[in-house]
């Protein structure tokens, strides 16, 4: 019986690997169905979320819907429309791997492993591995981290690179994974967890948006450097270099300043609060010089 | 499909420093195993004795036990899984909850998955306990009566030794459903052997690999469960006992 389970997996193997080999670029994929399926996120404020009305909006939203925009012209695609697809932290990868969607635009950490399974376009947002926890526990170092328990959000660079440092570093924190950033922050809010490690730019709107933000603070520590871009699969050339020159041109027309004042320095749904933050120099530098790099070094 | 395939996966180094992902699947395996077993004790005890109770004659001790069994068999394992997590240290006297949530992990997960899969099992088999002793033609009951045994001595002697041959075989079954039942907890914290496929699925992106290799360790387990069952069932085996009774081989089925 072994001997036949082999084959037949090798069997299934083979014909996945030849379904793969089959399949077409994205541009002539959404210029057959008519539309484009734009992979979205529930609760990563301000980049992709839901508002009131559980319409996708957000950052990244509004900088690849403008991007579609400028290839609907460039291909001459004027009747494309665009669909959503809610993915989480777990499954975004998987769905654009396999085609479920086309484009991911959310909170989605450009790096050199991730580059293995998916493509990334160029960065739109620098942020940093940080931690929110209660003021009262006084957790301001990394060895202030010692043997309490931590939370990050299931499929995040954030979670793989504190269990990584947990056993590089010998801290013996016990590290649990939540599905999403709310129920992650709740558990800090609760005291089921010490400190939630996530980019800081999510800390803070989770910390914002809370019933009481003055009980929390955010770590000064940063333990990396997370280039945000959005995400479509591997090996594409000719859909990325779409998506790369429509977003180059946001960058260098100035737009993107626009955008970015819409949702960092305004109140912004569903609560109206204004995060105020700056755009940093990290981000300067990189609308001046895009790049798609999943090297942290190409940000410093 | 644009699938980046690496059956090697299994051997490379997990980022936690335990080993290779392999190795922590099969730590999975094992906490699978000690939650299964230990609500398969609970399971076993409670249910055996709800369901004996209930074919007795004395009615309020029958709807105690009917109770007991709607109860927990009306709400789907999930829901039963958050209750016990989430609600009843809630409901239980502050400092008695507060202990319950300050339980370090993973034992703040695995005591309520060990009690939700306990008593969400022994229902079942209370039902089945309750089925198979029923399904003795009721001479077995008379025949007791007169030769002049209490009834406790009827159920030891005479009906509970048919009851438990009859129920072998739902009870391979419910033994089987407990260990998969308990890949339920994942949803609370607790890490067994689904919950670390899906951890490797994360950390790694090699999803194919990572269940693949979780449903042939769950085919294995299982399998040793039914032969185990089959090597009990022939060592229990009195011949002529069970197909003497025609009744008797309808509940066996």
């Amino acid at each position: 019986m072994l001997r036949h389970s082999k084959a037949i997996v090798a069997a299934l193997a083979c014909a996945l690997v030849t379904t793969g080999a089959l399949a077409e670029g994205t541009l002539e994929k959404i210029k057959s169905q008519g539309y484009i399926t734009l992979a979205n996120r529930d609760a990563s404020i301000p980049f992709s979320y839901y508002d009131a009305n559980q319409k996708p909006i957000g950052y990244s939203l509004e900088i690849c819907l403008k991007a579609i925009d400028m290839i609907k012209k460039k291909y001459n695609m004027p009747n494309l429309q665009v669909r959503y697809q809610l993915v989480t932290s777990a499954n975004r990868i998987p769905l654009i791997a396999n085609g479920t969607a086309d484009l991911e635009c959310g909170s989605t950490t450009n790096n050199l492993e991730r580059e293995q399974q998916v493509a990334f376009g160029y960065t739109y947002f620098v942020t940093g591995n940080r931690w929110v926890s209660k003021k009262s526990a006084h957790l301001k170092t990394l060895q202030d981290l010692k043997g309490k328990t931590i939370v990050s959000t299931a499929g995040t660079s954030n979670l793989k690179e504190i269990t990584e440092i947990n056993n590089k570093e010998n801290l013996g924190m016990n590290i649990i994974s939540a599905n999403g950033h709310p129920e992650a922050f709740q558990m800090v809010e609760t005291g089921r967890a010490a400190a939630f490690v996530m980019d800081d730019i999510l800390l803070y709107s989770l910390q914002a948006s809370s019933r009481n933000p003055k009980e929390f603070e955010i770590s000064n520590v940063s333990l990396s450097l997370q280039p945000y871009g959005p995400m479509m699969r591997k090996g594409d050339d000719e859909f990325k270099k779409a998506v790369d020159d429509a977003i180059g041109q946001i960058f260098k027309s100035g737009e993107i300043n626009k955008i970015y004042n819409k949702w960092f320095e305004k109140p912004i749904p569903p609560k109206n609060i204004d995060l105020k933050v700056p755009m940093s120099a990290e981000l300067k530098k990189i609308i001046a010089n895009p790049t798609d790099s999943g090297d942290p070094k190409a940000y410093e | 499909m644009n699938y980046h395939w690496n059956w090697a996966i299994l051997f490379a180094q997990e980022p936690g420093g335990s080993g290779t992902y392999l190795h922590y699947l099969l730590v999975g395996l094992a906490w699978t195993l000690a939650t299964a077993l230990a609500a398969w004790l609970i399971a076993l005890s409670i249910g055996g004795i709800v369901g004996t109770l209930r074919t007795t004659n004395h009615p309020w001790v029958v709807r105690a036990g009917n109770a007991y069994v709607e109860i927990f068999r009306n709400v789907p394992l999930l829901v039963q899984m958050f209750l016990w997590y989430f609600v009843v240290p809630e409901l239980l006297p502050a400092a008695l909850g507060d202990w319950i949530k300050q339980m370090p992990p993973p034992w703040g997960s695995y005591v309520p998955a060990v009690l939700c899969l306990g008593l969400y099992t022994s229902v079942r088999i209370a039902e089945q306990t309750k089925a198979s002793i029923q399904s003795l033609p009721r001479g077995q009951r008379y025949a007791g009566t007169a030769m002049g045994l209490s009834q406790f001595q009827t159920y030891r002697y005479v009906i509970l030794p048919q009851a438990v041959r009859i129920i072998l075989p739902p009870l391979t079954s419910e033994f089987m459903n407990i260990i998969k039942n308990s890949s339920v907890a994942l949803t609370i914290g607790l890490m067994e052997l689904t919950g670390r496929a899906k951890s490797m699925q994360e950390f790694s992106f090699q999803v194919f690999e990572a269940f693949a290799a979780a449903t042939v360790i769950y085919m294995i387990t299982n399998l040793v469960v039914v032969l185990g069952m089959r090597w009990v069932e022939r060592k229990v085996r009195v011949p002529g006992l069970i197909s003497a009774t025609r009744g008797a081989q309808a509940a066996a089925h």
